[in-house]
């Protein structure tokens, strides 16, 4: 491998682990602050591409406008899902969130099938994103996927500003490691916890519909995504944001020249760095000792 | 729409029935449908059931003078389920005949099944080589193709273009294996040398590391197996790529089947080998088609001419027992020796019973696969490993 294409293969890495940290850092935040195993992460993900397909034709060009409009219809969404399923999970046992976020991934999947059918889609590329620059001789690489890059990144910069600079951040973190003295304190702990699922809900849609142009949307989007999710929050240490951004990363270089140097055995290389990173670390990378 | 016509049919039907009294009252061939209704496959099962019954009511909806009864099972794509489901037409309602089905893990239980229970079987999708390779039986059939058969087809295509240095990518799963073999055997016959082959796990989608290997690699031609969702991903990647203008795409057809309104700008020209396309002008696919779409209000595609052309065989071997299926032997002969007369065109069976069938050219132009000519006349698949 020459230098020239071990860079693109670089570029490919880190492209892919910013999406999957998009993803991953909703689902690791529901499952640090609130304690609920979401299995219908992949879901959100899912809706949001489908979202993307839905209502693109009706913003053209403003792209940007309309992954404004996806965010806060999913949000709300998040918001109204809380208050009508998951607000009963906080004090239940693993077991039952497990069933009943399961059964919700099996109602999104039949909805999604009523509502869109189960062709595959694509998803227009907006024109002043279209085209592609020269990247070594033969080689181009798409203008949309540094356009996704950046906008993970700034996902991910306003997420730790929110986090650890502002009062809705303090009182998350507060929230999460101990509930009850934030109740005893006056905070509504229920409207944080409302406010915090909304947004994961939305983080992964927004990945979703970001992912959309990329990826087409099909039947089944979300469990794959869902899995990859996992592992990068178990990596990375659960509940933690910037974990779970390292943690993304490893996993978009290992998964990339993985595929490119053992192609035979892609598929484990990322649990085996699972594996590895547990033997090690068994609270993952930057997670809390239990 | 549908429904008047189908009452219209069954009001014939009793017509002809009534008038014809005085014949012995047969009871009617049990044919048990075992297809994808929910799942990923949905569309194709429901595709191969309308071709199956399109040809069953034009014969006035006997076959061999006989009423034909349907037993229906969603397979679901579930291997896990599949001995269940099929023991559940076998045993439970005793079906004469089984029918089914896309997935080739839940085709290969089937076909296990079948082999120690005797009832005949006819695949109409599933491509595994093994159904007709190890796992061949004298009661199983295939209406469709193995998937040998379009790998090694796009092979000899590309060996004609003058292509010497190709590389493959496709799923690591028995389809995408099997598909990259056959291309990769005609290729090498014909003077080529595969360089690499690039498999990623099924079903991911991620393909921007293996893009960026084929540009190092600089091949004179890449051949590529993926279906559905994965194929409209891979063939709008390999566009963003930049790879599309300098380096040849050709593939077997399910790369572009189904998929090329999702695919848009980025598959225009391609070049893919299958046993149908759009636009074969002959006048028994002109009619199919045509019959087709008047009864159901949708084009017929691949999967429905293979269900279509699953009730043909079946029909050829009720035909040399005048509908007593009871005479197996002779009904299993007369399938085996039987010419099709299929609209994809006239095809025979192999001795391990998978059709012997033109593989043709097909270019992508707008939304259709058109047909440019004949990759392979009367390609036969090896079936290796059959022993009958």
């Amino acid at each position: 491998m020459d230098l020239a294409t071990f860079l693109v293969q670089c570029l490919n890495s880190v492209q892919y682990g910013l999406l999957l940290f998009l993803v991953a850092s909703g689902l690791t935040l529901i499952f640090g602050i609130m304690g609920i195993i979401n299995l219908a992460h992949g879901s959100f993900y899912m809706i949001g591409a489908y979202l993307a397909f839905s209502i693109a034709p009706f913003f053209g060009d403003r792209f940007l406008l309309m992954l404004l409009a996806g965010v806060l219809l999913t949000a709300a969404f998040g918001y109204l899902l809380e208050w009508a399923f998951y607000s009963y999970l906080y004090q239940r046992e693993h077991l039952q969130q497990v069933l009943m976020t399961y059964a919700l991934i099996l109602v999104f999947e039949e909805l999604r099938s009523l509502l869109v059918g189960n062709d595959v889609h694509g998803v227009k590329v907006p024109s002043w994103l279209e085209g592609s620059f020269a990247l070594g001789d033969l080689m181009s690489y798409p203008w949309y996927r540094v356009f996704a890059s950046v906008a993970c990144i700034v996902v991910a910069l306003g997420m730790y500003w929110v986090v650890n600079r502002t009062r809705l951040g303090m009182m998350i973190r507060a929230g999460a490691s101990n509930r009850d003295m934030v109740r005893g304190l006056g905070i509504d702990i229920q409207r944080l916890y409302r406010i915090v699922f909304a947004a994961g809900v939305a983080l992964a849609a927004l990945a979703g519909m970001i992912a959309a142009p990329l990826s087409s949307v099909y039947p089944g989007m979300g469990g794959s995504v869902l899995i990859i999710c996992f592992v990068v929050c178990v990596i990375g240490g659960i509940g933690s944001i910037t974990g779970a951004l390292i943690a993304s990363l490893l996993v978009g270089f290992v998964d990339t020249f993985g595929k490119v140097f053992f192609a035979e055995f892609s598929g484990i290389g990322v649990y085996l760095l699972m594996a590895v990173i547990l033997i090690w670390r068994p609270e993952g990378l930057l997670g809390k000792r239990a | 729409m549908t429904f008047r016509r189908t009452l219209a049919a069954a009001a014939l039907a009793a017509l002809v029935a009534t008038s014809s009294a005085h014949a012995q009252a047969q009871p009617p061939i049990k044919v048990g449908l075992m297809l994808p209704y929910t799942g990923t496959f949905a569309a194709l099962g429901d595709m191969i059931e309308k071709g199956f019954r399109l040809y069953v009511e034009e014969q006035g909806g006997k076959l061999a003078g006989r009423e034909i009864q349907y037993f229906k099972v969603d397979d679901e794509s579930d291997p896990a389920k599949a001995t269940d489901n099929v023991n559940k037409l076998i045993k439970r309602d005793n079906v004469d005949v089984l029918v089914g089905t896309v997935h080739s893990g839940v085709a290969l239980a089937m076909a296990k099944v079948a082999k120690e229970t005797g009832t005949p079987l006819i695949v109409p999708n599933a491509g595994a080589d093994a159904i007709t390779g190890p796992g061949c039986a004298k009661n199983i059939f295939r209406s469709s193709f193995s998937n040998w058969q379009p790998g090694y087809s796009t092979g000899v295509v590309a060996a004609q273009k003058g292509y010497k240095r190709a590389m493959t990518i496709t799923w690591n799963y028995a389809a995408g294996n099997e598909t990259v073999k056959g291309f990769t055997e005609a290729f090498e016959k014909g003077g080529g040398k595969v360089i690499k082959d690039l498999t990623l796990p099924f079903p991911n989608v991620e393909f921007q590391a293996l893009l960026t290997e084929i540009a190092a690699q600089k091949p004179d031609v890449v051949f590529a197996f993926f279906a559905g969702g994965g194929a409209v991903k891979f063939v709008k990647d390999y566009d963003a790529a930049g790879l599309k203008k300098t380096i040849p795409l050709v593939g077997s057809g399910f790369l572009t089947d189904g998929t090329l309104e999702a695919q848009g700008a980025s598959a225009q020209g391609l070049i893919t080998t299958l046993h149908y396309g759009d636009e074969i002008n002959t006048p028994r696919n002109t009619a199919f088609r045509n019959k087709f779409a008047v009864t159901y209000k949708v084009n017929p595609d691949v999967y429905a001419m293979q269900g279509y052309d699953a009730a043909q065989m079946l029909a050829a071997g009720l035909n040399a027992v005048k509908g007593d299926v009871k005479q197996k032997d002779a009904m299993l002969a007369a399938m085996r020796k039987a010419t099709i007369d299929s609209p994809r065109g006239k095809f025979t069976l192999s001795p391990q019973h998978n059709p012997t069938q033109d593989f043709y050219i097909r270019e992508v132009k707008g939304n259709y696969n058109v047909v440019t000519g004949v990759a392979v006349k009367a390609l036969a698949d090896p079936g290796r490993g059959c022993r009958m």
